[in-house]
């Protein structure tokens, strides 16, 4: 009888601690998909707001033709383009933001000030969301690389979680904080 | 926004992390949000109205030394009846890896958890031993931010992941529009910190002064902070002790004034600095600082481009440092101008503007601040089966 007890008791055990691990899975994957949409409404501000910079033909025609091609790809890649569509943006608003002009062309256009908050915000916010977003990823690869885990399926149909990888340097006049803004 | 933000610390009792959080909390309000404090704090504390206090905190061994804190059935009901009253759109947790409330509400709350990473403690045996209870905690939190770049490496190593860098913020005009008091003028030294904790320095400071008064004769070392001035002093030759003068604990008004007023401010702090939001404070109030290289001071002073820098518990360095300083009226005017500009991006305004931007984006995804149910059954269940 006692061992029949004992038995039973490892087994409530062992599924307790199964569903406890299944639920803090599910919790992880509930992270990393409002981490995504965080991401991914991010990525879409940012490139709104080139596409506008580089239609608004306050910049020179070269620059407003690089800014909207690299924005408009970044906007319509495919899944497995994106992450290099949107370091091609990175790098294109890096490159035109090289000089202090540029930036002070857009902010004398009618409604720049209000264009280059939005861009400031845009390009600050990005990386803030990608390390968000890759933290939650690492956090479920870590818990899903378990052995049970893996045995027993415990993560369900989920795919397995993947890093969002780019370039999201800001460019430097943007990322200046010592003006106090 | 409705931002719930927990403090690990006694309310009552001054600390660098309270501070901070008094000062954010004060400036989401200033800006029109909703915001609730959880602290420990004695029940008969008076506390500020944004404030709802968490229990007494239980001074215990910790780490090495004995620290305040909260844990047991009452502070995490206190934590779960907070959670629900406050209806969050977010919380935002300090210190969650410490024992005490941060890890308590990170265990109890479930959806966007902010939390910011103060200390940069070496990695302790007691961490590696409950990694297995911090990780189901800390994997809740949607987003990590350490106070300084040394800050996150350290994070970064001990617990994985990735953090966002915001620094510690301070009210600059608080201290820029200070007024100088002309009895702490001409030639004066500063120095703002515990007087018996070596960690702060005073006694490398001390070892450097005769040297700094052989060169300059008519300076004089002001020194605010709690400790005993007598031992302070004791290594010091008798007739230079008349050029320290000790002022004790100084409100946050003569800070500031004090900061105005010295020709420089010396930092001698010798370890466990993960920000040093006094070398803020003292390029705020417009003082040329000279700090010890301590990673998060450096990276503070922008590399010795804010402010200047001496090898660490280098009493020569110091004095030599100080000297040149001192003599060079040129040198101190470029000094408070660098500082000065550098200082903004602590400033509230922008510090806030991140951490608001932190807010908005771990929320932009995700349902409001609830309790964690499941925590709560199963400890229910496992209580009723005892």
């Amino acid at each position: 009888m006692t061992t029949f007890i004992w038995i039973a008791a490892a087994i409530i055990l062992v599924g307790v601690y199964l569903s406890w691990t299944a639920g803090r899975l599910d919790r992880l994957h509930t992270r990393i998909d409002a981490a995504r949409a965080a991401l991914d409404a991010q990525l879409l501000r940012r490139a709104s707001v080139a596409q506008e910079v580089g239609t608004s033909g306050v910049l020179d025609p070269a620059a407003s033709i690089v800014l909207y091609q690299a924005a408009h790809e970044a906007r319509q890649a495919e899944e497995d383009h994106r992450e290099v569509a949107e370091s091609e943006l990175s790098q294109a608003l890096r490159a035109i933001f090289a000089e202090e002009a540029q930036l002070e062309a857009v902010r004398e256009a009618p409604g720049g000030e209000q264009t280059v908050a939005e861009l400031t915000a845009a390009v600050r916010r990005v990386p803030m969301a990608r390390r968000f977003h890759n933290d939650s990823v690492r956090a479920a690869r870590a818990v899903r690389r378990h052995r049970l885990v893996r045995y027993l399926r415990l993560a369900g149909h989920a795919p397995f979680p993947l890093a969002f990888e780019m370039d999201d340097e800001p460019p430097a006049i943007l990322d200046d904080r010592s003006a106090g803004n | 926004m409705r931002i719930g933000i927990v403090c690990p610390y006694a309310w009552d009792v001054p600390g660098g992390v309270q501070f901070h959080i008094r000062d954010l909390a004060e400036h989401l309000i200033r800006l029109g949000h909703e915001v609730s404090v959880l602290a420990p704090a004695d029940d008969e504390t008076p506390l500020p109205p944004y404030v709802v206090s968490a229990g007494r905190a239980v001074p215990v061994p910790y780490n090495g030394s004995v620290a305040r804190l909260n844990f047991g059935f009452l502070s995490a009901a206190r934590v779960r009846r907070w959670l629900q009253n406050g209806a969050f759109d977010v919380i935002h947790i300090h210190e969650p890896a410490s024992p005490s409330l941060g890890l308590l509400s990170c265990w109890a709350a479930q959806g966007p958890i902010v939390a910011t990473f103060h200390t940069s403690n070496p990695r302790s045996r007691a961490m590696i031993a409950a990694y297995p209870i911090l990780q189901p905690a800390l994997e809740k939190i949607s987003a990590r931010i350490a106070v300084s770049e040394y800050a996150r490496r350290t994070l970064v190593e001990h617990l994985g992941g990735d953090a966002v860098v915001i620094p510690n913020g301070v009210d600059v005009d608080f201290f820029a529009g200070a007024e100088p008091k002309p009895e702490w003028q001409g030639r004066t030294i500063g120095f703002i910190g515990r007087i018996d904790e070596p960690r702060k320095g005073l006694p490398v400071l001390m070892k450097a002064l005769p040297k700094i008064l052989a060169e300059v004769p008519d300076a004089r070392l002001l020194v605010a902070g709690r400790g005993d001035e007598e031992e302070a002093v004791a290594a010091l030759p008798a007739g230079l002790r008349s050029r320290v003068e000790f002022l004790g604990m100084v409100t946050d008004e003569d800070k500031a004034r004090l900061l105005r007023s010295v020709d420089l401010y010396v930092a001698p702090n010798t370890g466990g600095e993960s920000f040093g939001i006094i070398l803020v404070e003292a390029m705020s109030a417009g003082a040329p600082v000279l700090a010890s290289d301590l990673d998060a001071f450096a990276q503070v002073l922008d590399q010795g481009e804010a402010g200047e820098l001496f090898a660490n518990e280098n009493a020569d360095a110091l004095a030599t440092a100080a000297v040149d300083l001192l003599d060079n009226p040129k040198r101190l005017t470029e000094l408070r101008e660098r500082g000065s500009k550098h200082v903004r991006r602590f400033d509230w305004a922008t510090v806030g503007s991140d951490i608001l931007a932190v807010y908005e984006t771990v929320t932009a995804g995700a349902a409001s601040v609830a309790t964690d149910e499941r925590v709560g059954q199963r400890a229910r269940r496992w209580l009723a089966r005892d």
